[in-house]
């Protein structure tokens, strides 16, 4: 890797300074010379005092209107209330203060920028100068020095000769850092079997999210779409959002001649079927159900599933089917379930299996 | 200790205050002969040269609006029910997050600006170092000596989207809550150890209560504390390597042509950073950016379609999308290709655009010291990977956002995906080949207008009836920027045999390299530049236009 | 075209035929791009029948059977009761130009007295949801905060957090709800139009889907708020971030090129 195997005469042959730089003249024998930098030409404001004049006050009003931007902010901080919505064409229905405090701000920061650029550009010198850059890498000499007090220090430290020492001093600044990492242990629990149990358990009603009530099979028609909860788990639970994150249910009703898969039709009663909402591929709630088509879709990847057929992925990146919940109906006439999923809901993980 | 006495005896008698202080700071500080190299220091001047400046006045607004907001929110999970005064949330269980974020944009006075302002400048800022990275990479400026400060911006690159990333996750939102949920399930695909990670990284369980505090303090703390240290790095870096500047006349490797810091940088970089700062207030009176109370507080139950990311990781997002749900299950575990390939091809595809500068100066071989930017149809090699790189980029950018294209262009869902799918692999090498063809064009058209003049577009009709288009010869000027250009032989291998008749053994790395360096450099990848003789017969043998 | 030929070599020749180029290929795609403007006013005269049998045998039996039993090219409209009919046809989808997955919605060319009549006739057919009355779609008194948890629960994730539209699978979408008359939202919810499941009052009651209407009237109408400002087709982070990089930063590198120009000499003024 090291650049003897490229021969020099492969790379370009630099432009010396002393073959044509900025003092030489462009002349025969080098019709691309560099002629040196252009000579300085003069702006209007450094031959005419009137347009520099013009210039000041320029720079001037923009670092007064600045101030007043400022004084206009105080004001409209304080005598705008924090609620007023006002109609600005065309921005629409909008927070009156946030647009005033926001314009006020930015032209009183944007006139003191444009004043301190204008300044630059028309009244302080335009001239170009040129600066000569020095090698980064040292001389040998520095080079020299530094590798022999390095290998002075080296040296008396004695740590390549004193080995056990070195090794000892390397195993314990190894061996340190762990303590810091094993603390990091009571962030979160193992994992153990949790991904794989959800609130649901035999004889559990499906719970209606819009009503909180109980679904009955005769609430739901085909064509309808419904999302489901499991009994006793409310919005004010503190597991709520865990426990809602695992056992989302959508349910769907289609006529059981539809239903292609043999388990699903066994597991769905009288063609309503329960699927977890939760997406088998990063775990967004799957929910965009064509009615027609029976195809649920993820509005995050596009993961398509057949609701008629087992909920098996017809497009986008998830890898297997949406687990079902086995379903059932009690005495009065209620949806129950009729056991846990028997998968993992969401995304896939290494223990899967 | 004497010349310190003697100076203050010296400024004791008439220096003026502004004086004194800054020789009492010299006394302890020794800002004299920092200032000697610096004070009037050259920066050339270019539009393209203030894209970092941009990035750098971004993140400092970022961090001054960040730490206002920081003193009104609450980076808690606990759930509580809203009463402040949106009415359409009144009622609703949330976060504490959720909720001080609505009161910082509703009932804290200029809270929402503040909010926008910090929410717009990470937008640009990201945008920002995107176009600045480009115009380095483009014009060759990462070359030696500025290899690691390449790696320095890129490295700020990559922080700055995480940073973004777990800023706009603290809300607890229903679109960002989307987008955490997303990270789980990524994290969950990593092969052995991603159960693991999800459970420490969240306490347990997704959402769980942990996630919006501990994000809270990588956002605040440990992100940006690392991007500020690289940012005085970058800046001492620029400092010290003094800027690139273009090719021109009296620009020279050994120089650099420009005005002084003390005054007129001092004035327009300083001026910038308030037009900069002015601007993104304006823009932030002007447009909304991430109105959560439209969204809805984060239910792991709850979505909503167009569910994207920022910009900055809306390429993530469209590998995601696209990739194909690809998954093996062996031996009672679940290889979860579908999006395990899509997180290492993130990282593959940004480590390349990384270690280029790398890979380039292994293969031209070349230790030299550069300061004169290429002009991109220069390097046509690497401009054209730069533009596959970009288009690349691009294109996973509208599979991210692959159903609001599809909505608005009327187009099919599942069509753009496969248009992603495909053009991820077709679209660079089309893009390659076009962009080096251009450059060698444009090439072809430089060497031209050396050897023949401008052509002036002007028909002149000659005695004997021929038409000839009058070129105009180009100034000395022109002539020497257009030719002020390097270029590499192409390496080769040498001889197969040595001097004896055995068999040279050549690594296969050299091999490798002598194939890349004649896709740099060989006959057909580089117009070779005019040379004096040429020019020389040219004018001299009919020299009439 | 001297002229012309002159200024072909001009600096900025280049950008005017780039210019000129995206013109082409913008003009290009409106002439290809499929249309779904309505050519709807061709039949309207041949409609002028009061009755709605007769209203039905001309404009819906091709499709739908001579009595509503479906027919390979649409569905059975026994038992979808009045309100489909009025959200079908008074928002224009019906009759079709051609069956299809997505019927989109176009001018009405029947008047309310023709709707009613067809929807008389349907519901002749078989019984299905009747028209809303006023008094069950006026979001007033509603609870406008459950409206949107419900809208977040049901609806969003096909026409977004504040009813902008969204993509479904192979070119189908749910249409953006801006501007919807609340009945139609009601019999849209009631009756499950196409491709979007039916909410029946079985499972979103009536007073649930009052909410919904509260809330997308309280977010998604000509007066709703955007306090930050424009709402920049309120879909999120793609127009956020388009916006970002067009005039964020798009703004300060004109700012920059104006900071870091030449100032005009003397000798060229």
């Amino acid at each position: 890797m090291s650049s003897q195997d490229i021969p020099e005469e492969n790379l370009p042959a630099e432009r010396a300074a002393d073959e044509h730089g900025a003092v030489s003249v462009a002349d025969e024998k080098h019709p691309f010379a560099d002629p040196g930098l252009p000579p300085h030409e003069h702006r209007i404001q450094d031959i005419d005092e009137r347009a520099a004049k013009r210039s000041e006050r320029a720079v001037a009003f923009l670092f007064t209107m600045s101030m007043l931007a400022t004084v206009g902010f105080i004001a409209a901080f304080v005598a705008i209330p924090v609620d007023e919505i006002v109609y600005i064409w065309p921005l629409g229905h909008i927070s009156g203060l946030n647009f005033a405090l926001g314009m006020t701000l930015g032209l009183a920061l944007f006139c003191i920028g444009a004043g301190a650029v204008h300044w630059a550009r028309t009244l302080m010198s335009d001239e170009e100068i040129a600066d000569e850059r020095h090698a980064i890498e040292a001389s040998p000499e520095d080079r020299a020095k530094v590798h022999a007090d390095f290998k002075q220090g080296a040296k008396e430290s004695a740590l390549g000769r004193r080995k056990l020492i070195r090794n000892t001093m390397l195993g314990a600044l190894t061996l340190v850092p762990l303590s810091g990492i094993v603390l990091l242990r009571d962030l979160g629990p193992l994992p153990e079997d949790k991904l794989r149990h959800t609130l649901w358990r035999r004889g559990k009603l499906l719970v209606n999210m819009n009503t909180d009530e109980p679904l009955r099979a005769s609430d739901v028609t085909v064509g309808s779409l419904t999302f489901a909860k499991p009994e006793g788990l409310e919005e004010h639970d503190h597991e709520f959002q865990n426990e809602i994150a695992k056992a989302a249910l959508m349910i769907v009703r289609l006529e059981p001649k539809d239903i292609k898969d043999k388990r699903e039709l066994e597991w769905s009663h009288e063609g309503i079927v329960a699927y977890s909402k939760i997406c088998t591929h990063v775990g967004c709630p799957i929910s965009l159900y064509e009615q027609q088509t029976h195809h649920v879709l993820c509005p995050c990847h596009q993961s398509t599933f057949d609701l008629s057929d087992g909920a098996r992925v017809i497009f986008g990146p998830a890898g297997h089917a949406l687990p079902q919940l086995r379903i059932g109906v009690n005495d009065e006439g209620y949806l129950e379930a009729l056991g846990d999923f028997d998968e993992p809901v969401g995304p896939s993980f290494w223990e899967r299996g | 200790m004497s010349t310190t006495t003697t100076k203050d005896s010296r400024s004791r008698e008439k220096a003026p205050a502004g004086e004194k202080v800054a020789d009492w700071a010299d006394g302890r500080l020794g800002i004299y002969s920092l200032a000697k190299a610096n004070m009037r220091k050259i920066f050339p001047d270019h539009w393209s040269f203030m894209l970092g400046e941009i990035c750098l006045y971004s993140f400092i607004i970022i961090i001054l609006t960040g730490v206002y907001l920081t003193l009104f929110f609450h980076p808690s999970m606990n759930e509580i029910e809203y009463h402040g005064s949106y009415v359409p949330l009144q009622g609703q269980m949330m976060s504490e997050a959720f909720a001080s974020t609505l009161d910082i944009s509703f009932d804290v006075r200029g809270g929402l600006l503040i909010r926008q302002i910090h929410h717009w400048a990470a937008i640009v800022f990201l945008a920002g170092m995107f176009v600045h990275m480009m115009r380095v990479f483009f014009t060759g400026a990462f070359r030696k000596p500025r290899e690691i400060n390449w790696l320095f911006g890129f490295l700020l690159f990559v922080l700055g989207m995480f940073t973004g990333f777990t800023g706009y996750s603290l809300p607890d939102d229903l679109l960002s809550g989307t987008g955490v949920r997303f990270t789980q399930g990524a994290i969950l695909a990593t092969p052995i150890v991603g159960t693991y990670i999800s459970m420490f990284l969240f306490g347990g369980e997704f959402p769980g209560g942990d996630f919006v505090s501990r994000f809270y303090s990588i956002h605040i703390l440990l992100l940006p504390g690392i991007m500020l240290g690289l940012v005085v790095g970058h800046l001492i870096l620029v400092f010290y390597h003094k800027h690139t500047q273009f090719a021109g006349p009296g620009k020279t490797n050994k120089n650099v042509v420009g005005m002084p810091l003390l005054p007129v940088y001092m004035a327009k970089a300083g001026g910038f950073f308030f037009l900069v700062f002015g601007f993104i207030a304006m823009l932030s009176a002007v447009a909304s950016i991430n109105p959560i109370w439209v969204l809805g507080p984060y239910r792991p139950d709850q979505v909503s379609t167009g569910a994207q990311p920022d910009w900055y990781m809306g390429f993530a997002e469209g590998l995601i999308r696209a990739m194909p749900g690809w998954e093996i299950n062996l031996w009672g575990h679940t290889l979860v290709l579908g999006v395990f390939i899509p997180l290492v091809l993130f990282g593959l595809f940004l480590g390349v655009i990384a270690l280029y500068p790398f890979i380039e100066s292994w293969i031209t071989g070349d230790k030299r010291e550069h300061h004169i930017l290429d002009r991109p149809r220069n390097a046509p090699t690497r401009t054209g990977f730069g533009v596959a790189w970009v288009t690349a980029y691009m294109i996973m950018l509208i599979g991210g956002g692959n159903d609001i294209v599809a909505t608005h262009f009327h187009l099919s869902i599942n069509s753009v995906t496969w248009f992603v799918r495909i053009g991820f692999f077709v679209g660079p090498v089309v893009a390659f080949i076009v962009t080096k063809r251009i450059c060698l064009g444009l090439q072809r058209r430089d060497a031209d207008k050396v050897l023949h003049g401008r052509e002036s577009g002007i028909i002149k009709r000659l005695p004997h009836g021929e038409f000839i288009e009058v070129h105009e010869p180009l100034s000395q000027e022109a002539l020497h920027t257009l030719t002020a250009h390097e270029q590499y032989k192409p390496a080769e291998i040498g001889p197969a045999v040595d001097e004896n008749g055995v068999e040279r053994k050549v690594k296969g790395s050299q091999k490798l390299r002598a194939k890349l360096s004649n896709a740099y450099f060989g006959e057909d990848n580089q117009i070779p530049k005019p040379t004096a003789e040429e020019y020389k017969e040219i004018t001299s043998g009919h020299g009439h236009h | 075209m001297k002229k012309l030929s002159a200024r072909r070599r001009h600096p900025l020749a280049a950008l005017v035929v780039l210019l000129l180029a995206l013109a082409c290929t913008g003009g290009l795609y409106t002439v290809f791009a499929p249309t779904d403007e309505a050519q709807a006013g061709t039949t309207a005269q041949s409609l002028a029948i009061d009755e709605g049998k007769k209203l039905y045998a001309v404009g819906c039996a091709s499709c739908h059977g001579t009595g509503g039993q479906g027919t390979t090219d649409g569905p059975s409209l026994v038992g979808v009761g009045a309100a489909a009919v009025d959200f079908q046809v008074a928002t224009g989808r019906m009759p079709a130009q051609q069956p299809g997955a997505q019927v989109p919605k176009k001018k009405n060319i029947y008047s309310q007295a023709d709707i009613d009549q067809l929807a008389a006739y349907i519901a002749s057919l078989g019984a299905g949801p009747s028209v809303p009355t006023e008094e069950q779609y006026n979001p007033e008194g509603a609870d406008i905060a459950k409206g949107g948890e419900l809208f977040r629960n049901n609806c969003s994730q096909c026409h977004n957090f504040t009813g902008k539209g969204g993509a479904l699978t192979n070119g189908k979408y749910a249409p953006t709800l801006e501007d919807v008359d609340p009945k139609h939202i009601y019999e849209a919810m009631q009756t499950g139009p196409q491709n979007m499941p039916s909410f029946p009052d079985t499972t979103l009651t009536e007073k649930n889907k009052k909410d919904i209407i509260a809330y997308l009237d309280a977010v998604n109408s000509d007066d709703s708020e955007s306090p930050g400002g424009l709402e920049l087709g309120g879909l999120g982070p793609v127009s956020e971030g388009l916006f970002g990089w067009i005039f964020g930063l798009g703004g300060l590198i004109a700012v920059a090129v104006w900071v870091a120009a030449r100032t005009a000499k003397a000798k060229k003024s």
